[in-house]
């Protein structure tokens, strides 16, 4: 057996869950894509504000709504700081990667007009796809596709050659969650800037394992979901430049976002709380910072190179076995592996595999454009996350082989 | 022969399940009940025949003979067959009436209650759902 480069033994005793039994099994988790499961420093920082300081934040001269507060803004900057932001105001909280989306897309109705472009790629998730669509509905925008191949790769000569004054924006994630395919958004970023047009990548998949440089990066807008990084659901960020977010138009009317108000005519607030209508996710975005400050001890550069590991270890073992077919071969790739077994539908190898306690997803992935382009109903994912064990590794494709058996 | 009553062959169905130990026989007679399927005529594979809300695709097609609802079915996933493969033994050569009355409780006792959450994907409760309402649109017209 390899030695792993983590000491998972110790991490995964801060993962209560970890120890659960499902239809009689150990619990083997490989849906990490879908929601990181969350340690137990993150459980008590929720548990901790709920029992010593909740209250609402911003508005309160009281003590508890202050030190709310505090925390909230404290793990604003714990996030800028994780992701290289050059001002923690260009971090909007939201309630996760799509509201971030449709922050943008809503904004962008009024910059844009008929003729105009937006490019996104072949790899989204096809919920991504869907407020480009009606932002194009809306303006009169022609919506244009960044094709892929078959190794699951983005194909980026048409789109360099589809560049023009026309393109206003680009949308493309950093990582595919139905492949786990790293894109290569630097090249996309330059390419859409040489041309003027914004840039706005969804990290929602990459954020767990690799944290992004956003200002060597130079993207204009960036989102990340709390949930797949460890934290709460129902939290996220959108970083914008802070030029782009001076221009963005508010996304909603509500408290926080406004200076004055009368009946005759409203002022906005500035930075970051024009985009932050109502009372926000306070407890979600304080555990948010408390899962990054926990990543970060573990350290992201250790993290990714034992994923690799497991990728690597993992993709090995499921190779053995008859009649394999991974989807998503590029060289850069996080550890997912999306698969299906020759003959045999995903749905019952997913089913099999829970019985025997072990956690994959199965079917399109919400990325039926990636679907169509292999021509397959679906595939099984196992994604992994730093607290699986090679062992488990094993298991899943020990899992794999005896339902392939049963299968056939 | 006479025809069995609904409730005794899904008596049958629970003693036959009720013989294996561990979750795997279970599974693989389901599989084995599936390959035995009483198969769907391919013209009727069409999206009219298809039962939404599964991750699998289930065609199901019902013709009367004799005042009975036949059933025929097919999936492309093989447990999906098994399932849809166990109601068909229990509702198919029946009455309408009597398929709309009928209990569906005998699945929770083989052992696939997981599978009767409404929230799963493979669509066990919209399978019934379908089953039924074919014998609701052939009674009201046998009524008519």
């Amino acid at each position: 057996m390899k030695t792993p480069v983590l000491d998972v033994a110790r991490i995964r005793k801060d993962f209560p869950i970890l120890t659960r039994e499902v239809n009689g099994q150990p619990l083997l988790y490989l849906d990490n894509a879908a929601t990181s499961q969350t340690p137990v420093q993150v459980i008590d920082t929720i548990v901790d504000y709920y029992s010593r300081y909740n209250a609402n934040i911003h508005r309160g001269v009281h003590t508890l709504s202050q030190e709310a507060t505090d925390a909230y803004e404290q793990a604003r900057v714990k996030i800028q700081k994780h992701f290289n932001a050059a001002k923690a105001h260009e971090i909007l909280f939201t309630s996760g990667t799509t509201h971030g989306i449709n922050l943008v897309a809503q904004g962008f109705t009024e910059f844009l007009k008929p003729g105009d472009e937006i490019w996104v790629s072949a790899l989204e998730h096809h919920s991504n796809i869907v407020p480009w669509q009606m932002l194009c509905q809306r303006t009169g925008a022609r919506l244009r596709v960044i094709p892929m191949d078959e190794k699951g790769e983005l194909v980026l000569q048409p789109f360099r050659e589809g560049l023009s004054n026309k393109t206003k924006l680009v949308f493309c994630n950093h990582v595919s969650n139905a492949l786990g395919t790293v894109n290569d958004i630097e090249a996309i970023i330059a390419a859409a800037h040489e041309v003027g047009a914004a840039v706005l990548v969804d990290g929602a998949q990459a954020a767990p394992h690799i944290a992004a440089d956003l200002q060597a990066l130079d993207v204009d807008f960036y989102t990340v979901s709390a949930h797949k990084l460890c934290g709460p659901t129902g939290v996220g960020i959108l970083y914008g430049k802070e030029a782009w977010l001076e221009k963005l138009p508010p996304y909603q009317g509500g408290g926080e976002m406004i200076e004055t108000v009368t009946f005759d005519k409203t002022t906005y607030a500035g930075l970051p709380h024009k985009f932050e209508a109502g009372t926000p996710n306070i407890c979600g975005g304080i555990a948010f910072g408390a899962a990054l400050d926990y990543l970060n001890a573990i350290g992201m550069d250790a993290i990714a190179a034992y994923e690799d590991q497991l990728l690597a270890h993992a993709t090995e073992a499921l190779m053995k076995i008859p009649g394999m077919k991974i989807y998503g071969e590029s060289a850069r790739k996080t550890s997912v592996i999306s698969f299906n077994l020759e003959g045999i539908h995903p749905y019952d190898v997913g089913t099999l595999l829970d019985k025997m306690g072990i956690a994959v997803r199965t079917g399109h992935h919400c990325a039926q454009p990636i679907m169509d382009f292999y021509r397959i109903p679906g595939t099984v994912r196992a994604s992994f996350s730093f607290y699986n064990t090679l062992e488990e590794a094993d298991r899943l494709a020990a899992g794999v082989e005896r339902a392939r058996q049963m299968l056939s | 022969m006479e025809q069995q009553d609904i409730a005794s062959i899904q008596q049958d169905i629970v003693e036959e399940f009720s013989m294996f130990d561990d979750w795997m026989q279970r599974y693989e007679y389901m599989i084995e009940l599936g390959k035995s399927l009483p198969q769907i005529d391919p013209q009727y594979k069409t999206d009219d025949h298809l039962i939404k809300g599964c991750q699998s695709k289930v065609w199901v097609h019902a013709a009367l003979e004799d005042g009975r609802l036949v059933f025929t079915a097919d999936s492309d996933a093989i447990i999906t067959k098994g399932i849809i493969g166990i109601l068909i033994r229990a509702f198919s050569h029946q009455k309408p009436s009597d398929i709309i009355a009928a209990k569906t409780e005998f699945i929770d006792e083989i052992g696939l209650k997981e599978h009767l959450s409404p929230t799963r994907a493979n669509g066990l409760v919209s399978m019934i759902k379908q089953l039924k309402l074919y014998a609701v649109a052939y009674e009201t017209q046998m009524e008519s």
